[in-house]
């Protein structure tokens, strides 16, 4: 009984010993988590500085992120841009890709996925199984074939090859909107069907406004993947006027002499600054498409 | 009373007919094509010639190049993802606690994997593993007087690349972070009323309830890194050297295809590149239910 009344009072005791360990564990954690985060960092904030660094001075002050003397000529060097293209042609091109792909893979994506976690027909399982296959198939099995019928319809030198798959769904935005949709009461379905509304009022009256988060994710994800795309502005463009930035960067390297540093990190600066932006803007998209459906 | 998805075959078709489209025109057409090509010579110009078995056999006997790329591609898969997945968990283990600021640093710890298939940032790498680059002056400066000219030197050139992929391990460690969050903290109280050590706990609960996740992610990201390109494409400046060194099996199927225009021998490339990502999501199937543990089997 005795042991019993005691062990209230000692517990508080024992915490209060502990608690200033407890804070010295806490600034620890934040050191070192701190300092790891810092370390990845470390080349993103390197490039940063160095892009005001004078072009002679990149690799002899490789070591220090202070640039002496601060210039911003990088830029507008670099923005005049290469091959007789100005850098705002390039940016031009990417978001005439990226607009049109990423508007053609979240609205195709969406009817698809209503059909799919909506509707049951017969033989859905087996185009739904050959989605999920299709995700996981990898791209060169079919890049050469696509390259040739590419090239024998004329559209070579051209966005199309790179924008037009994108209006027959994206499997990755099915998936993740397939997920979605499921989650949607039916009975709102339902309720709108009373009202009156056909199939295509439903999805776009019940369901669309209620998708909207996985729509934005989608959306956020097409535009990644297309402005980071490298390999299908490579095969398709050929003619400097219709490369996007990616392929513009690659230019720069190509022809990198020793003066040239600075534009290129300048420029390499100016075609992250969009994908980094819309990170911080849209972060809570991005977090939840990630872990509810594992988009890379 | 009918609250099921409602039969209706018209309007399925109707609903899912951009995806019938698209995966027959884009998917199921060309895989056709390119099965038929990888049977034949083919340079885009002419009319292919059938060779039966041989750019397979060309392959596997006569291309030695092809079996550096084969070496290069499995030390990249079988090392950075590997690699990459044991960030994401440490990392996602150190952020998994009640603090504000972890929001933080799990954006940041992000960061790399949204710009690191960028152009952008092969081109920093690049520069960063250089001669004169950040790495060389700052081990000067820890007292290493010797450079190391990593971008001369298979092995390192292609470590060069393993680690921009470890960099990379954001996404993983999101959805690690998801997942650790699902575990019921009653199971470590029981354990700690057991007296388990925190390595008890990692290996007896954490590791175990986290092993869908993780099986997941693997397979993911093999398949993912066998078809790495850009990185490899960019340092390398299309050439995958040093000495074939960053020759990633997507890099060399390029070049065969348009470098050399040897379309018939790039296609049949594709195919075992297919069969490999194939048999090793396989293996990985086979072998999980060793170690995956599923908590519905086991309650």
């Amino acid at each position: 009984m005795k042991a019993l009344q005691e062990s209230p009072q000692a517990e508080p005791r024992q915490l209060q010993v502990q608690k200033p360990k407890f804070k010295w564990g806490k600034w620890l954690y934040h050191l070192v988590t701190g300092a790891f985060a810092l370390l990845m960092l470390y080349p993103i904030i390197w490039l940063l500085m160095s892009s005001f660094k004078e072009s002679s001075q990149v690799f002899v002050t490789a070591h220090s992120l202070i640039p002496d003397p601060f210039i911003l000529s990088n830029y507008t060097q670099g923005w005049e841009g290469i091959a007789g293209q100005s850098f705002g042609t390039f940016i031009k091109n990417s978001l005439i890709i990226v607009g049109f792909s990423t508007i053609g893979a979240v609205i195709s994506s969406a009817l698809i996925a209503y059909g799919f976690a909506r509707i049951s027909f017969k033989g859905k399982a087996f185009w739904f199984a050959c989605m999920m296959v299709s995700m996981m198939l990898p791209h060169e099995v079919v890049m050469i074939p696509q390259y040739i019928i590419f090239a024998k319809i004329g559209w070579l030198n051209s966005f199309l090859p790179i924008i037009v798959p994108q209006f027959f769904g994206h499997a990755f935005f099915i998936f993740l909107m397939v997920q979605f949709i499921r989650n949607i009461p039916i009975e709102l379905d339902e309720a709108a069907r009373i009202d009156g509304c056909g199939r295509f009022g439903i999805f776009y009256k019940v369901i669309v406004p209620l998708i909207v988060p996985a729509m934005a994710t989608a959306a956020i994800f097409s535009f990644y993947w297309k402005w980071e795309d490298l390999i299908n502005p490579v095969l398709y463009l050929n003619s400097p006027d219709k490369y996007p930035v990616s392929l513009a960067l690659k230019l720069f390297l190509d022809s990198e002499t020793a003066s040239n540093w600075g534009a290129m990190f300048a420029m390499s600066v100016v075609s992250l600054l969009p994908v980094i932006l819309i990170f911080f803007l849209f972060q809570k998209y991005i977090v939840e498409g990630i872990s509810t459906s594992g988009l890379k | 009373m009918k609250l099921r998805p409602s039969g209706d075959n018209l309007a399925g078709y109707a609903f899912i007919s951009p995806f019938i489209i698209g995966f027959l025109a884009f998917t199921i057409i060309p895989m056709v094509v390119s099965l038929y090509l990888s049977f034949t010579n083919y340079d885009l110009f002419s009319t292919p010639q059938w060779v039966g078995l041989g750019n397979y056999i060309e392959m596997f006997t006569g291309d030695e190049k092809y079996w550096t790329t084969i070496k290069v591609t499995f030390t990249y898969v079988l090392a950075g993802v590997p690699l990459r997945l044991t960030f994401a968990l440490i990392v996602a283990m150190l952020l998994n606690r009640a603090s504000r600021m972890v929001g933080i640093y799990r954006t940041l710890f992000y960061l790399p994997s949204i710009i690191g298939g960028s152009v952008a940032v092969a081109i920093m790498w690049r520069n960063i593993f250089g001669n004169e680059g950040t790495i060389n002056q700052l081990l000067f400066f820890m007292g290493i007087d010797q450079k190391i000219y990593w971008y001369q030197e298979p092995t390192s050139a292609l470590w060069t690349l393993i680690l921009l992929s470890v960099w990379q391990f954001g996404s993983s460690m999101l959805i690690f972070l998801a997942g650790l969050k699902n575990i019921s903290p009653e199971y470590y109280e029981a354990a700690s009323v057991d007296g388990a050590n925190p390595f008890q706990k990692f290996f007896k609960i954490t590791l175990p309830l986290l092993s869908p996740i993780i099986f997941f992610n693997l397979v993911m990201q093999t398949i993912s890194a066998f078809m790495t390109f850009t990185p490899a494409y960019i340092i390398s400046k299309g050439e995958g050297g040093p000495l074939d060194g960053t020759l990633l099996y997507s890099l060399y199927l390029f070049q065969k295809a348009f470098n050399f225009f040897q379309m018939g021998y790039a296609s049949a490339m594709a195919w075992v590149m297919l069969l490999i990502v194939g048999i090793l999501t396989l293996i990985l199937f086979k072998t999980s239910k060793y170690w995956v543990h599923y908590e519905s089997k086991e309650g």
